[in-house]
C-alpha cells in the first residue's frame, strides 16, 4: 500500500480531483499549506515598495492506493496539475504497513 | 418661493443618510462575497462613488434635471452643464438647487453600484469602470429624467412628495412622472427595477462563474452582511422620506410606511425559508429586509402603513422564492439583485395600482383598484415598469457588447479561480499570516468550505 | 520508527487526544484538512437550491512511535475515534527512518 501525496496549485484542486475521481479513486484529504521550490517565492509590490514573499499558498493532496496503482496515479496527478509555469508543485509516494478504515475495523487494502 | 430652512436641512440630511447606504450596500455584498474576491466587491461600489459624483456635476445633473429638452419627456437640456448655473441663491419651490442636487447624486451613485451584486467574482475592474461611465450616461440619467423630473414649478404650487409633482405644470417635466402620471414616490422604477434590469443582461454577456450551480458559494463574513443590512436600512429612510423633498406629513408617512414594509419583508423572507429549507437564516433576515426596502421605495408615498405592511409581506415571500430562479434558469445573478432588486421593485411599483389609497396620495385621481380607482392606476404602473425594464434591460446589453468588445469583460480562468482581489487588486482581505506567526509577511485568508447549515438524510 | 497518521471526525479529537495519553502517548501534531472517502461528502441545501458538499472537514493527527508500539496505537486511536456512522475515517503508519528532538539534537528512538 501507498500514500500519494501531491502539492499543487489552489486552482488546480479541481482537475486534480475530477482526473482522480476518472480513474476510480474515492476517497482523499486535501489541505492547505504554503512553500515554495527553488524560485523561492516572487517579488510583489505594496503601495510602491517591493517586498519578497517566499512563501505561496498550495494546496496538499493525499490518496492511500494499492501499490499496483500507485504510478498510475501519480501520472495522472502531474498530467491534471501540470501548467508549465513555476509553481507547479511536487507529487511523491511512500510507502505504507499498515491501513484501519475506522468505522469498520477494516484492515490492509480492503481498508483502502 | 423663497427657501424653506427646514425642508432644506432635512433634504441635506437625507443626501448623508443616501450616501451612506453606497459603503452599507458595499458591505451587505462583501460579506456576501467570498473571502478572496470581497475586495473587488467593495471596490465596485466605492468606484462608484468616486465616479458618478464627478459625472453628476460634470453634466448628469443637466441631462437628468435640465429643462426638458423639445418637450418629448425624454433628456433635459445642458444649460446646467459644471452646474454653471446654480448659485447659493438658487432656489426651486422652496428648497435650495444644491440641496436637490446632493440629493438626486447619492441617488445616481447607489444604482450604478447596485448592479455590482450580479457579477461577483469574475469582472475586470477596468471594464467595470468603461461600464460604469457609459451605463450611468447612457441609461440612468436619462430614466432619472423621466421619473424624477417633475418640471416647471407651478408660481404658488405648494411643495413635497407626489404633492410636488402636483405643483408643477403638467406635461413639462420627465414623461413617466409628467405625462404619463405613474407613481414612483423614491425610484422602484428608475432605481431597483433599473439596475435589477442592467444587472441581468450584464450578467447574460459576462456568463457564469466556475462551479456555478455545482459549488454553493457561501457568504464568507455573516456579520458584515447585517452591519451592511442595518446602514442600508438607516440609510434608506432618508432614500424614502427625503424624497419628500420637504419635512412635512408626506415626510412622516414615507418614514412609517418604510419601516414596517422592511420589517415586514423580514419576517416573511425567514418565514418562507423556515418552511422551505427548514432553517431561518441571518443572511434571509437581511434578504428579507433589503425585499421590503425595495418594495416599499415606489410605494411609500401611496399606500398606508397597512398597505405598507402588506407590501413588505409580499415582497419578502415573493422575492425569497425568486431567488432560486437563477438555479433553475441558468444565469449567474451571484447576489441576488435580479432576485431583490428587479422582482422587489416590480413588486413595489405594480402594489400602487391596487393600495394607493387618496389619504395617502391625497389625490381622488390617485387611488388603487383595492380603495376603488379600478384599473387605472395599475395600468400606469405596468407601462411605467415595462418602459424602465425594457430600456435599461436592452441599453445594457448593448453597453456589455461594446465593452466587451473593445476590452473583454472577463478576468481570467486562473484570475477567478485564485481570487480576483489578488490577481486584479493585489490585495487580500484577509491577513492572517498563517505561517511563522506573522514573520512572513504573507498570510492569504484560508479558504475551507464552510460546515454544512443542514445535511439531508 | 513509525509515523502513524489518523484522519478523524474534528469532535473526536478530545477523546483520541485522551486515549492517546492514556497509553503514554504525549507529542502529536494536530493539523485541520478536508476530505472524504467513497461516500463522497453529501448533499446541502442553500437558499433553496442543492448543492454537493465534496470536502468535510476533518482532523489530522500525527504521532511519532517505536516500531514496536506501530499496531497498538492504531488501535487505540480506533477504538477511540470510532462512532460507527460514515466519514470515522482512516489510520495508517508509514516507516521513518531517521527523528530528531531539535531542542536537543537526540537521534533516532531517543528522540520520540
Amino acid at each position: 500500500m501507498r500514500l500519494v501525496t501531491a502539492i499543487v496549485k489552489p486552482f488546480k484542486l479541481d482537475d486534480v480531483k475530477t482526473a482522480l475521481e476518472a480513474l476510480g479513486v474515492q476517497g482523499m484529504t486535501v489541505s492547505e499549506v504554503q512553500g515554495h521550490g527553488r524560485q523561492r517565492g516572487h517579488t510583489e509590490v505594496y503601495r510602491g515598495a517591493e517586498y519578497t514573499v517566499s512563501f505561496v499558498p498550495k494546496v496538499r493532496i493525499e490518496v492511500l492506493v494499492d501499490d499496483a496503482d500507485a504510478g498510475r496515479l501519480v501520472d495522472a496527478i502531474v498530467a491534471a496539475a501540470s501548467t508549465g509555469s513555476i509553481g507547479d508543485g511536487k507529487v511523491w509516494s511512500t510507502p505504507v504497513d499498515d491501513v484501519v478504515r475506522v468505522r469498520t475495523g477494516e484492515r490492509g487494502p480492503e481498508a483502502l | 418661493m423663497d427657501l424653506d430652512t427646514g425642508n432644506n436641512a432635512w433634504v441635506l440630511a437625507s443626501s448623508a443618510l443616501v450616501l451612506f447606504m453606497t459603503p452599507g450596500l458595499a458591505f451587505f455584498y462583501g460579506g456576501m462575497s467570498r473571502s478572496k474576491s470581497v475586495l473587488n466587491m467593495l471596490m465596485m461600489s466605492f468606484s462608484s462613488i468616486g465616479i458618478v459624483s464627478i459625472l453628476w456635476v460634470l453634466y448628469g445633473y443637466t441631462l437628468a434635471f435640465g429643462v426638458d429638452q423639445g418637450g418629448t419627456g425624454l433628456i433635459g437640456n445642458l444649460d446646467d452643464l459644471g452646474l454653471k448655473a446654480e448659485t447659493t441663491a438658487s432656489v426651486t419651490a422652496g428648497l435650495g438647487n444644491f440641496a436637490f442636487i446632493a440629493f438626486q447624486m447619492m441617488f445616481a451613485v447607489i444604482t450604478l453600484a447596485l448592479i455590482s451584486g450580479a457579477i461577483a467574482d469574475r469582472m475586470k475592474f477596468g471594464s467595470w469602470v468603461l461600464f460604469s461611465i457609459l451605463w450611468i450616461t447612457i441609461v440612468y440619467f436619462p430614466v432619472a429624467h423621466w421619473v424624477f423630473a417633475f418640471g416647471t414649478p407651478l408660481a404658488k404650487g405648494g411643495v413635497g412628495g407626489n404633492g410636488a409633482a402636483a405643483a408643477y405644470t403638467k406635461g413639462t417635466g420627465g414623461w413617466i412622472v409628467s405625462r404619463l402620471g405613474a407613481l414612483d414616490f423614491a425610484g422602484g422604477t428608475a432605481v431597483h427595477i433599473n439596475a435589477g434590469a442592467a444587472a441581468l443582461a450584464l450578467i447574460l454577456v459576462l456568463g457564469k462563474r466556475k462551479g456555478f450551480g455545482r459549488e454553493a458559494m457561501r457568504p464568507h463574513n455573516l456579520p458584515l452582511v447585517m452591519i451592511g443590512t442595518g446602514i442600508l436600512w438607516f440609510g434608506w429612510f432618508g432614500f424614502n422620506a427625503g424624497s419628500a423633498l420637504a419635512a412635512n406629513g408626506v415626510a412622516g408617512l414615507a418614514f412609517v410606511n418604510t419601516q414596517v414594509a422592511t420589517a415586514a419583508g423580514l419576517i416573511a423572507w425567514i418565514g418562507t425559508e423556515r418552511l422551505r429549507d427548514g432553517h431561518a437564516t441571518t443572511l434571509g433576515a437581511a434578504s428579507g429586509a433589503v425585499a421590503g426596502l425595495v418594495a416599499i421605495t415606489p410605494a411609500c408615498g401611496a399606500v398606508t402603513p397597512m398597505g405598507a405592511i402588506a407590501v413588505g409581506l409580499i415582497a419578502g415571500g415573493l422575492c425569497a422564492l425568486a431567488v432560486t430562479l437563477k438555479n433553475r434558469l441558468g444565469y449567474d445573478d451571484a447576489l441576488d439583485v435580479v432576485g431583490v432588486h428587479l422582482v422587489g421593485g416590480l413588486a413595489g411599483t405594480l402594489s400602487i395600482g391596487l393600495l394607493a389609497s387618496d389619504t395617502s396620495t391625497g389625490s381622488a385621481n390617485l387611488r388603487g383598484a383595492f380603495y376603488g380607482g379600478g384599473l387605472s392606476l395599475l395600468g400606469k404602473q405596468a407601462i411605467a415598469a415595462g418602459a424602465v425594464l425594457a430600456y435599461s434591460f436592452v441599453l445594457t446589453l448593448v453597453i456589455a457588447l461594446v465593452v466587451k468588445a473593445v476590452m473583454g469583460l472577463r478576468v481570467t480562468e486562473e484570475q477567478e479561480v485564485t481570487g480576483i482581489d489578488q490577481t486584479v487588486h493585489a490585495e487580500t482581505a484577509y491577513e492572517f499570516a498563517a505561517v511563522g506567526g506573522g514573520v512572513s509577511s504573507f498570510g492569504a485568508a484560508p479558504q475551507s468550505a464552510p460546515s454544512p447549515a443542514r445535511v439531508l438524510p
